[in-house]
This record gives structure tokens, sequence and C-alpha cells, in this order.
């Protein structure tokens, strides 16, 4: 298989604007005759959705949330970057550009990136004048902050709730559509399998999550746009209904799997308290601005941080990183942390924390002024933890956050199967192998508000809505049988163990062996370990209830048969990636400095995988990745 | 610690339904209570008895999926926590806690916990939003909204959409979650073209869909967890008021 990127020729500032003319149109009067299936209502769908309605093609969302409105994209708090440059600070399209390339490791393709920083303006303006509530200065201007170790202002926000703003923005356009008609929106609705036939996406089939009833649902072109695969690792800071299944359908299907090793892992996460431990909630990284983080000098040390003095307490990052100190970009702050847990130093229960502490910023400052920055994050900890950060150092340690891999996607957002779209996390992104902080809600709605719109009618315009498959049609009715198989299989089986205990078993499994730091060793462990992990799945799960009925079991059950798949590429993708690069780290390859070291002489490429059936090795692609404009080099914070 | 949990059991919408107790004997106290029915329903599965269904998703107390009652109030005993941010160590030991779903005409109960709020999305779509054609937004700084505005705006935005004001609310009504849509918009700049019509077009849909009125009891802003001030039901009247005497209600047009 060849894979074609479909970049357009010429300079990289005029790229989109050629590809942009050079697209075929569809007809203004025809529109209405093509059908477009968008499954997941975070802000790529969602704004995706909103966007096509209005031009007027009849377009059917699906999500399994109860609500379009509660999508994951609604729990993001930091912000959304663009290069606006109202701070004057000498920000522009191209330093953006560069800022992502370069805090992607260069794993990411440069046409797609500038594109994305070309479009950023764009996106404020649109959620400005949907009405998002962006903070603003006392002029009536918008706010702006600096954030994620960037040197210029460029993050726009709402509170700490920014992503719940913008998707409530994308949200209410949406429901306008529906409200004249144009779209609909199918709650309560999980797609459970993709429907392809020659080649090319047809359809999906659907589960209503009330009455259980399978359909079929056929269209003209097909946009996933689910969100990414961190509940992989059972704790994440993603949702608890985040799952990777319209993905893994897709790519059982034919749809390629790009970079499933780049994971991001964020730092400052609130540690695990106990085995009932369901999710990690995140601490906003600004906290890292003002706090210290720190641990005790003595292994296995158990006093209370307020009796620990001042001499035997150890500020290892900013011991080891004079420069930055606290402010090391994530996977360095997160690599650090684990080892000195792994050291025997860490706190809290289990010994899997680090403080971070203010004690030095209320000094300095004023507990007044820590209020008013970190109030509502204060307030957050101390609810969770019964612990108050104004008189104790918090803990933290890091969790998994977000996954930069997803399904491989052209210029056009169009995987390799024909009019199969896939948008925001999902796809694997104009991120590399890292994200910058406040990057995510900005490809979201890129690629769904200013990206997909245009190049979706390139798809479109190939095909006629008059060759679109019956929903009756034998492609249709065979993925049902198996669909229903499936669920029949998952609940006759009648075993011994719940899905949540196989869910967790291969989540630590995955965070042991394929985490923060990742070896030959513990990757080939891991590859051993999930084969026999899924079989005893197959062979011992129990799911009560019925097919036909609400059953949450059953959701679940068909969620996690899914991720004990794709738990194996992701290792097998991290075992054949022999570099470290962004969040993907094997021990075997860092500098004497224990930094991360690119190999890019042999893995300068985006590796799509080719399923060819549970039990068999898949099929690696490469993608060569070219840098003409950012010229890599080695990351150092020293 | 030990509790015992009367909790609402309804096999479907259809069915009458009833409260089962569950004695729960080794609750910790930094679980949150619905790591707590999480223990419970892995039990239960194990038992070959059926898990308790409910809502939940991010349970970081943002997206609104989960809530119940717990013991007679909405999202349970913490002020401006929903149910998912509240944690066992404000029980005691030995407390029988009943557990059963937001009640409401509106929002019928689709089984045990779990309601459907679909309701709320329709009043949404009946006016709740800003009609803005992608591609057509002015540069974003060319409209000036002076920060009090903007803020004032965020606090009303904050709604969740959880139901917890109509679960509290004796009429069960939604108007604490209409108002918060029509103040966020109403307040802005840019929601004022459509903004009488927003205030008609959603009442009237809450009126249809059989949610009550509201006659001032308080309970939705006490029992909301984002801490939604009842003022802008005041704001919601006056908007409608201003429409009821100034516009006709116009049906919802695409250009």
């Amino acid at each position: 298989m060849q894979l074609n990127s479909k970049v357009p020729s010429g300079p990289i500032q005029g790229k989109w604007e050629k590809h942009r003319f050079d697209m075929k149109l569809v007809n203004p009067a025809n529109k209405r005759r093509y059908k477009v299936i968008i499954v997941g209502t975070g802000l790529a769908g969602a704004s995706a959705g909103a966007s096509l309605a209005q031009m007027g093609y009849e377009v059917d969302c699906f999500c399994f949330q109860d609500s379009a409105r509660r999508a994951h994209s609604i729990a993001a708090q930091g912000g959304i970057n663009a290069a606006k440059n109202y701070q004057n600070d000498g920000d522009s399209v191209y330093r953006l550009f560069y800022d992502t390339v370069k805090g992607g490791d260069f794993r990411a393709r440069e046409a797609n990136v500038y594109r994305l920083a070309e479009i950023s303006a764009s996106i404020i303006d649109q959620c400005v004048a949907l009405g998002v509530p962006f903070a603003r200065e006392y002029s009536g201007y918008l706010a702006n902050r600096s954030f994620g170790g960037t040197q210029v202002s460029r993050t726009f926000y709402a509170r700490g709730q920014t992503g719940q703003q913008l998707l409530l923005g994308a949200y209410s356009a949406l429901s306008r559509e529906v409200a004249l008609g144009r779209a609909k929106v199918n709650t309560r609705s999980e797609m459970v399998d993709l429907v392809v036939q020659g080649g090319r996406a047809r359809g999906i089939i659907v589960r209503d999550l009330v009455t259980g009833e399978l359909t079929a649902h056929s269209a003209d072109a097909v946009v996933l746009a689910t969100g990414g695969y961190s509940n992989v690792f059972y704790l994440s800071t993603n949702a608890k209904g985040c799952n990777a299944t319209a993905i893994w359908r897709a790519h059982r299907k034919g749809a390629l799997f790009a970079n499933p090793c780049f994971t991001q892992i964020h730092p400052t996460c609130i540690p695990v308290a106990g085995e009932h431990q369901s999710k990690l909630t995140l601490m906003s990284e600004s906290l890292r601005n003002d706090g210290r983080i720190w641990v005790p000098k003595k292994k296995g040390d158990t006093r209370p941080a307020a009796q620990i003095p001042e001499a035997e307490r150890d500020y290892y990052l900013e011991r080891k990183y004079p420069a930055f100190g606290n402010l090391v970009p994530r996977d360095v702050a997160s690599r650090n942390a684990k080892e000195v847990c792994d050291g025997g130093r860490g706190v809290g229960p289990g010994g899997l924390g680090v403080y971070l502490d203010f004690a030095e910023a209320i000094g300095r400052l004023g507990e007044n002024v820590i209020r008013e920055r970190y109030g509502n994050l204060f307030e957050m900890y101390d609810r969770i933890t019964a612990e108050d950060p104004y008189r104790q150092p918090m803990r933290i340690y890091p969790a998994i956050h977000y996954a930069m891999g997803g399904l491989w996607v052209d210029y056009n957002l169009m995987s390799n199967l024909e009019g199969l779209h896939v948008v925001g996390e999902a796809n694997f992104s104009d991120h590399g192998a890292n994200r910058l902080g406040a990057s995510a809600l900005m490809q979201g709605l890129a690629d769904g508000y200013f990206v997909l719109p245009y190049t979706i009618g390139d798809t479109l315009a190939r095909v006629s809505p008059a060759d679109r498959l019956k929903p009756d049609h034998p492609a249709f009715t065979e993925a049902l049988d198996e669909a229903k198989e499936r669920g029949r299989r998952l609940l006759g089986i009648n075993g011994k163990r719940t899905v949540d205990s196989f869910h967790r078993e291969l989540g630590k499994l995955l965070w042991d062996n394929c985490g923060m730091a990742r070896s030959k060793e513990s990757l080939t462990e891991a590859l051993a370990r999930i084969p026999q992990i899924r079989e005893e799945f197959w062979a011992n799960v129990k799911v009560p209830g019925g097919a036909s009925e609400l059953n949450q079991s059953l959701e679940q059950a068909g969620r996690v048969a899914d991720f004990m798949e794709l738990a194996e590429l992701l290792c097998r993708d991290a075992l054949t990636r022999e570099e470290s690069c962004g969040g993907h780290f094997r021990v075997e390859h860092q500098t004497e400095e224990g930094e991360a070291q690119r190999d890019d002489a042999n893995f300068s490429h985006a590796a799509a995988w080719e399923f060819t059936g549970a039990d068999t090795a898949p099929i690696l692609h490469k993608e060569p990745l070219e840098f003409e404009y950012v010229h890599p080099a080695q990351r150092s914070y020293k | 610690m030990k509790l015992t949990l009367r909790i609402w059991r309804q096999d479907g919408p259809r069915d009458k339904g009833k409260f089962v107790a569950y004695p729960v004997d080794d609750v910790a106290e930094d679980m949150s209570f619905l790591e707590m029915l999480d223990v419970l329903n892995e039990r239960l599965t194990l038992k070959g008895e059926r898990p308790v269904a409910f809502d939940s998703d991010c349970r970081e107390g943002i997206c609104g999926a989960c809530g119940f009652m717990v013991s007679g109030v909405a999202h349970g005993p913490q002020k401006l926590t929903t149910a998912c941010q509240l944690f066992m160590r404000h029980f005691k030991d030995g407390e029988t806690v009943v557990v059963e779903p937001f009640r409401a005409r509106a929002l019928p109960v689709l089984k045990d916990l779990i309601i459907d709020r679909s309701a709320l999305d329709a009043i949404v779509q009946a006016g709740g939003f800003i009609s803005a054609r992608t591609g057509s937004a002015p540069e974003a700084n060319a409209m000036l909204i002076a920060k009090p505005v903007a803020d004032r705006s965020m606090d009303a935005a904050a709604c969740i959409g959880c139901g917890a004001c109509i679960a509290a609310c004796p009429n069960a009504s939604a108007m604490l979650f209409t108002a918060a849509k029509v103040s966020h918009l109403g307040l802005l700049p840019q929601g004022q073209p459509e903004r009488r019509q927003r205030a008609l077009r959603m009442v009237a849909k809450m009126n249809e869909l059989g949610f009550g009125g509201c006659s001032n009891h308080g309970e939705c802003e006490a029992a909301c967890p984002k801490g939604i001030s009842i003022d802008f039901i005041a704001r919601l009247n006056r908007d409608y008021l201003s429409g009821s005497l100034f516009e006709k209600p116009e049906p919802l047009s695409s250009v």
C-alpha cells in the first residue's frame, strides 16, 4: 500500500490557499442530496456537524452520551492557542507553526501544522461570534495568558472551563441546525462497526444504548470524531465513557492506525487514593508557575511535609534543570517524578506522589494572590483529598492524558479508506510525538469548523448520492449480524470476572510496561501478557443482563474487548520505534543527561499499521516526514 | 465505615420501581459516591445480580452526566458539588443513605438512576444559540465587551445541564436552566439581535415539554452544583416580558 499524504506542492505559506482552489466543489443545489454521518459530538464533531449542515448537507450525528454537550472536550481546562498577536509580543502564524512542530519533537507533518496555525485566528473569531465568554481585560479586549512553556502569550481562556465554553458554543450551533431540520443528533447511540464496501466507507452500525437495538446507517461519507484512546490505560484523565471502539472497528475494516505509541502523560494529576480509584483528575499545569516540586532526600521518609527541614528536601527539578526548573516540559517533569518514586522517595499512600509546594510563593506573594490565581484548583484539590494546599503541599503524580496517535489521515483528513474522514484527537493529528498545552482545542475546532467542511466536498464531489447503498444491502446486513453475534458471545461467556477487573489488569500492565518509560524488555513482556489477558477475557468475563435493554456492562465489555487489541498494537509500535521522542521514551535511547534521543535517520516517519487479524502481526507502512522549514534539533532544558 | 444504601431500582420506563436496601460494609473515606457505587456494582455482578444503572462520565464535575437524589437532596449534602465529586468522608458510620433518580414529569426514568434529559436539549434547540454561520464572524477584537459583562455572562454560562435545579424545584420547573442560557447569550452584544425571540421560543418550548412554572422557592439555586444565581430568572422574565410586549413569536429561519 502506498501512503499518499496529498500535501499540495509549493511554498508552505500558500499550500492551503492553493489546495482550497484546487479541490472540487459540490454544487449548492446538490448538497442536500448528500448525507454525512458524524460519530462523536465533541469539539471536532459538533463544529463539523454545525458547519456541514449550514452548508446544506444532510448531517446525521451520533454520540454515546445522553446529550451532545457532554462529550469529553468539555473537561479541558486551560485554553486555546491562536496566533492573534494581540499581546504584541512577536507571535505569528509562523511562530505557532514552529513551536508546534518543535514541541511535537519533529514527528508531525509540516504542511498540516502550518495550516492549523494559519486557521487558528479564525477559530477565535468564530467562537466569539457564537457567544463564547472568553476572559476580557478591563478595556473590553480579549485577554491572553502564556501556557505550556511558550515564550509568547497566545492562549485564550474562559476561566478554568475553556473546553466547556467552546463545546457549548459548537453544541449551540449544532442545536440550531437540528431545529432547522438540517442535522439530526442521535444520543445514547454507540457506533459498534464501520461498513466498508468496494474500498469505501458506506456507513455504520449503531447500538441504541437504551433499547439495545442494532441499526444500519448508510451515508455518502463517514466522519469519525470520537476522541482519543487514553482509557486503554484504565486510569487516565479521560472521562469514563471515552473509548476507542469507533476507531478500532474502522482499523479492523482497513483504516491504518498511526503512531499508537505516542501517548501523552500529564505531570500534575492527583495521585491514586486506593484500589477503588475510577479515574484520575488533572490539576492545571499552570500550578507549576508558582509551585515548587520536591521529595524527601531520604528514602522511606514518612514524616509529614512540614516536619521535613529544608536541608532534607530535594527540589529535584530545580537541581537538575537550573534554567527551566519546575517549568520543564510535561514529559521531562513526568519522567523525573517516576524516577524519584521508583527510587523509594515518593510521598503519600503507596509512595506514588511528589510534593508541589506553594509555601514559598504564598510567603513571597501573599495568600490572596495565590488564591486569585489558583483558587478554584485549590478548592478542587481540597474537595478530593481533604487536604488544604494553602497549609500543606499538594501531592501530584503523572497520569495519561492525551493520545497523539490515531487513525492515519491525509492532508484532507481522510483515512486510507475512501469516504472515511477522521477529525480531532481521533486522527494521528498535528501534534507529532507530543502535544503542547492549549493545542488540542485548537486542532479539534480547526478540523471541524475550517478544514473538513472544504475537504469533504472534494470527497463527495467524486461520488453520486445515487450510489449510496441501501441499509438493507448485504454489506450492512452482514455487519449487523456480526455485531449481534459479538454481543451474544460476550453475554454468553458467563465467567467469573467482571469487565472492570480485566480493564484494570490491562491498564496496569500498560502503565507499568508501556507508560512513562519503555524498554525492549518491558514491551516484550507486555506483548506476551496481553494475548493471555485477552484470551482469559473471552473465556472468563461475566457480563450480566441481556442484549435488548440498557446494559452498561455490555457497553463496557465491547469497549474493553477493543482496548485489548489496541493495547497490543500500542506496545508493538513502541517496541518498533527504536528511539525516544516526545511522549515516547525508550530507556535504551537517551542522551548522557537522560534526555530523549531521537533517531532522525531511521525514524523520521509516521508509522501507520495495517490490521491483518487479531492474532496475526500487523503490517507497518511508513509515511516519511520531511522538514523543509523547521530543522530537527535536540531539545535541551538545562 | 458501614452504610446502608436504599437504592431506587426500576427495570425500565414502564416498570413501577421500588427501593432495595444494600448494606456496604467497607466504604473508604476517600472514595467518591460513584466509586462506592462502582464497588457495589462489582459485587452485585459477581453475585449474579443486576448492577445499579447510573450515568456518569467526566467524574470531575463538569460534564453534567451524573446526578441523583442523595437522601432527598440533589447531588447530596455538599454545597456546590456534583455527585461524582461527593466524597464518602461526609457520611457517618452506620448511616442509611437513600439514593433515587431526579424526578420530574419532563425527565422520565429510563432505568434505576438514569433519566432521560433530552427535554433540556430540546429547550436549547428552540433558541439557545446565536445564529452565526461558520466563516461569517468578524475579527474577535472588533467588538469590545466590558469585563464585568463578560464575567457575568460566564457566571450564567457555567451551567452544566445536569437537571438538579429541576429535581429540586417543587414545580419541576426548568426556569434556572433556561434562564442561565438566555442570560449567558443575552448579556453579550453578539446575542442582542435574537434576545427577545430567544426568550419567547425557549419559554414556549419549556412549557410545551411539561416543565412547571417558577414560584420563587429558590431551591434551584441551592441545589445547583455550579452556584448559578436565581437573579438570572429575573433577567429571563424581563426578556420574556419585553418580547411579549414588543415582538411576535417568529419561526426560526435559516437565513
